[in-house]
Formats: C-alpha cells, sequence, structure tokens
C-alpha cells in the first residue's frame, strides 16, 4: 500500500486530501500514471510546472522506486508567512 | 524552536520566554505578520503545512541563517487552519550578539517563510477563495539573499 497526501489546491482538484493505493505502485512515475488515468485533470496538475514530489518526507527529483507503506506527497507552489 | 499552532498564540509570552536567561545575547528582532482584511475576526486565511515536512524543512533553513548571520537562537511560530483578520500568523525571533546578525537573519527567515516554506495559503474574499502563490516581490525578496 502507497499513502499519497495532496496539499493546497491540489487537493481542491482532486476532491481528496489522502488516499491509499493498494498494490503499492512500483516507482513514482508508475503512480503518476495511474493517477493522470482516474483523474485526467489531477495527472496534468501534478505534472505541471512548480508542482513538487517527496517520498517518505524527502523531496525526490525524477524517479525512484516505491517500497510497501511508502508515503507519497505532491506539494504545489507554497507561501506562507 | 520551531511550532505549528492550530490555535492563536500570544506574541507577547514567546518573546518573554525567548529572551528570558540569556547572557551571550545582546540583541533581539522580531517579527509578527497579521492577517490583513476589512473587519475583525472576519476568517479570512486557511493555512496548510505538512505535519512533520514543514517544520524539518524550517529547522533546515535556521541552521543556514545559524552558519550565515552567526545566529545564536531562533524561534518560529506558524498558525496553521483557518486564522481570522487581527490575529498573528507568525512569529519570527532571532538572538545574535549584535543588531545587525539578529536583523538580517529575522529579515532572511521571513523572505523564506513567505515563499520557499511547505505552507499552502488560501485566502477567502468577496469573490470566493483562491490559492495564494509566491509574488514576484515575493520571490526578489528571497533571491536578495543568493
Amino acid at each position: 500500500m502507497a499513502r499519497v497526501l495532496l496539499f493546497g489546491r491540489l487537493a481542491d482538484l482532486a476532491g481528496w486530501r489522502e488516499r491509499s493505493y493498494e498494490p503499492t505502485p512500483a516507482r513514482l512515475a508508475d503512480l503518476r500514471t495511474l493517477m493522470a488515468t482516474e483523474d485526467a485533470a489531477l495527472g496534468a496538475a501534478l505534472a505541471g510546472s512548480g508542482v513538487q514530489a517527496a517520498v517518505n518526507k524527502t523531496l525526490i527529483r525524477g524517479d525512484i522506486a516505491l517500497a510497501t507503506g511508502a508515503e507519497v506527497a505532491f506539494l504545489p507552489p507554497m507561501s506562507g508567512g | 524552536m520551531i511550532r505549528l499552532s492550530a490555535t492563536p498564540f500570544d506574541p507577547q509570552t514567546v518573546m518573554g520566554e525567548f529572551s528570558a536567561g540569556r547572557t551571550e545575547v545582546g540583541a533581539i528582532v522580531s517579527f509578527l505578520g497579521l492577517a490583513r482584511g476589512a473587519r475583525a475576526g472576519d476568517e479570512i486565511l486557511e493555512l496548510e503545512a505538512y505535519e512533520g515536512f514543514t517544520e524539518t524543512a524550517i529547522g533546515a533553513v535556521v541552521e543556514r541563517a545559524r552558519a550565515r548571520f552567526s545566529l545564536l537562537d531562533a524561534a518560529v511560530i506558524h498558525r496553521v487552519g483557518r486564522i481570522a483578520v487581527g490575529e498573528p500568523i507568525v512569529l519570527v525571533l532571532t538572538a545574535a550578539a549584535h543588531r545587525r546578525e539578529a536583523f538580517e537573519s529575522c529579515d532572511f527567515l521571513m523572505d523564506y517563510l513567505k515563499s520557499d516554506a511547505p505552507f499552502w495559503k488560501k485566502e477567502f474574499g468577496p469573490d470566493g477563495a483562491r490559492w495564494i502563490e509566491p509574488t514576484s516581490r515575493d520571490l526578489s525578496d528571497l533571491a536578495r539573499w543568493g
């Protein structure tokens, strides 16, 4: 199982903030493909500029293998303060 | 000290605790950001953080500030959840031996928090809600530090 978290406008777009995927996709790229198949608009937004991905709370550039229990977060451009 | 707070916090209390019992510190600078709006009490912002990830990311930047500005200590308190007009959103305290380092590190930390820290901010206005992304001014402020 992989736990997927969405933040900011991505959560509003998808209509959910947290979801589990079973079985765990082998790689981050496979998860992106799966999510884009289910929701094309979300898939496009995840691939959009400024959206970063974190696996187990570490930012990942490019692709990475996902272990069972992985937590994957998609982070749109950030703004605090 | 880095803390995310889902409820309003009292800046005076935090400042009191932060400044108490210091011997090596000659200067403490504070920045307090408030939620701006037309009417006090209106819920105007919703701030989201990624628990665990957000605190770690802020901690890494505090460590950079510590090395770069001879910072002795820092505190960052940031609200999450729904915030009403007039409430504090963020408090940054920096402590150094001398004022210049304290001023500069506080400025540096705020520029980072505005445009590169893991927070997502939704603003509720007369025309509905919208997600705020860093402005070009926020990004050029951050770029000043190289």
